[in-house]
């Protein structure tokens, strides 16, 4: 336990190095917050309590999404290039060698990349959100505990997702095809464009039901206070279930990968 | 005279490498025809967020569907455009830090074509094509547009300074990593970030982001500006109407002041000095 731990812990720190990169990162996303907010302020002013949020609401669940965009990879990347180059160029094989897990291992290392990103690139968007526009904050610290609970979990989905995506360069070989249809459904079905909520009908329905909602819909929801009582606890449950399905995938999959598939070099 | 002649030799060096970058991309025909749809993907799911918004809604901040998907249309046609040109610009940080740049200093071409030519990407022909898409759909769905002679001079006219002022826009970003290696991320706000502001009417913004993309970041000249004077709005600013045409001298004078900011920008470059 205490080697997962070692390795999380240099997964936070390896990523911290990277300074100038993270207030370039806050930047982006600060900019990307302000252009969505003003779009958000337009449609609700249309609608003033489309998907059940008011405008307050709305715009607070932008600044939620900017400040989870990078700790919840959207757009893929942490472990992923790296690891899809190691099963490409054959190293995989050194790593399937060690004494240790290479699930648990990378599913380490990206929660530690996760908790600094998480600090390091999603405070100081919304405390930019929070001073030029009017949010909804949490009533309670407990609100604040489930919604870094739920951003963890909906981390540990990402992981699992991120870890199919790249369990697919066993029999691919490149992995970039696959990285960007994943990194699509994603940003789509995350509700990073928009709310799954305001999505209409049975698309809104099926968007919901998805492991991508547990990235940024749920914790946002937590955040917002949508769920409460029984309704938080069967929200995180949704995203815990998700979290074990698609870990479990992974082991099988990286089970037949190991068996079947031989790796290359010389 | 030497200034032309070296801009013809940029050209021709830029066309070369990226016609050895085509051939290379066609040598893996299948991928590059997946990749080239990845491209097109991706950017139709920006314009499906905004057709969701108006399923619930039939107008945001004034403007109706088709009027968004022109400013939509125009827009991303003219970043398509740059990004295809010019999109290469945000690998200069990891050539400085990795030291890759000093192969293109020794090399005798132009230092600005081999970097803007650099992995050439024929697939954002995907992006291009998609906002093209757009426009020929707002197009044929505007109501009651009249055209006269100039509006139609101004559709071309505008998507080529925008595609200017974009690229221009491309360079600094690149000048800036001579600087900031690790601050590539930087010139995405106001490239892709420019791009998705762009294609939303400029009343849904606050007056003092429009003026700042107007006076400051001159992105306003992309599309806002001669595309409200084609579908007959008012602009937000009230500015006089001639500079809804000032769009190619804009283009220019981004264009000079990103060239003097790449050549300081080079001159300062020390290499890692090992």
């Amino acid at each position: 336990m205490s080697l997962y731990a070692a390795v999380a812990v240099s997964g936070f720190r390896r990523h911290s190095t990277y300074r100038v990169a993270t207030a370039a990162g806050i930047f982006t996303n600060t900019v990307f917050g302000l252009i969505m907010a003003y779009t958000y302020i337009a449609l609700w002013d249309q609608r003033p309590h489309l998907g059940g949020y008011d405008q307050s609401m709305a715009i607070t669940y932008v600044w939620i999404g900017q400040a989870l965009f990078i700790t919840v990879a959207v757009l893929g990347g942490g472990f992923q290039d790296e690891l899809i180059e190691r099963i490409r160029s054959g190293d995989v094989a050194i790593d399937l060698y060690r004494p240790a897990d290479l699930q648990a291992w990378w599913l380490a290392s990206d929660l530690g990349r996760a908790a600094f990103h998480l600090i390091g690139r999603g405070i100081v968007p919304m405390l930019f959100g929070a001073l030029f526009f009017d949010l909804t904050m949490p009533g309670t610290p407990l609100t604040w505990v489930f919604f870094i609970l739920s951003v963890a979990i909906g981390v540990v989905v990402s992981f699992a997702l991120r870890y199919l995506v790249v369990l697919s360069a066993f029999w691919l070989m490149d992995g970039g095809g696959v990285t960007t249809i994943s990194g699509l459904a994603t940003m789509f079905f995350s509700g990073m464009l928009l709310p799954l909520n305001v999505f209409p009908g049975t698309l809104g329905e099926v968007a919901r039901l998805l492991p991508w909602s547990a990235l940024l819909q749920v914790p946002a929801d937590i955040f917002l206070g949508v769920h409460t009582g029984s309704g938080l606890l069967k929200a995180l449950a949704f995203q815990a279930g998700w979290a074990v399905v698609l870990l479990g995938t992974g082991r099988a999959l990286q089970a037949v990968a190991t068996r079947k598939v031989v790796v290359q070099g010389g | 005279m030497g200034e032309s002649r070296a801009l013809l030799e940029g050209l021709r060096c830029y066309g070369l490498i990226s016609a050895m970058w085509i051939r290379s991309t066609m040598t893996y025909r299948a991928s590059f025809v997946m990749t080239t749809f990845g491209n097109f993907a991706a950017t139709v799911l920006d314009f499906v967020a905004i057709l969701l918004m108006f399923s619930q809604v039939d107008s945001l901040g004034g403007f109706s569907l088709p009027e968004v998907a022109f400013l939509y249309g125009t827009s991303s046609t003219a970043f398509g455009l740059a990004d295809l040109l010019m999109g290469s610009m945000d690998r200069l940080g990891r050539r400085v830090r990795d030291g890759t740049l000093d192969t293109l200093l020794v090399r005798p071409a132009p230092v600005l074509a081999q970097v803007a030519a650099d992995r050439f990407a024929l697939r954002r022909l995907g992006r291009i094509s998609q906002g093209s898409f757009v426009l020929v759909w707002a197009l044929t769905h505007l109501d009651g547009l009249q055209w006269t002679p100039l509006k139609l001079l101004l559709m071309p006219v505008m998507l080529l300074s925008g595609a200017g002022i974009f690229s221009a826009i491309f360079v600094l970003g690149g000048a800036f990593q001579f600087l900031a290696s690790d601050a590539s991320e930087v010139q995405n706000s106001f490239t892709y970030g420019g791009n998705t502001l762009l294609q939303y009417p400029p009343t849904v913004f606050a007056k003092d982001l429009v003026r700042g993309v107007t006076f400051v970041v001159p992105l306003a000249f992309v599309n806002w500006l001669p595309a409200l004077r084609i579908l007959g709005r008012d602009d937000p600013l009230g500015l006089p109407g001639w500079v809804d045409l000032a769009g190619p001298l804009v283009a220019v004078a981004c264009c000079a002041v990103a060239g003097l900011a790449w050549r300081t920008g080079l001159r300062s470059y020390r290499s890692t000095g090992s």
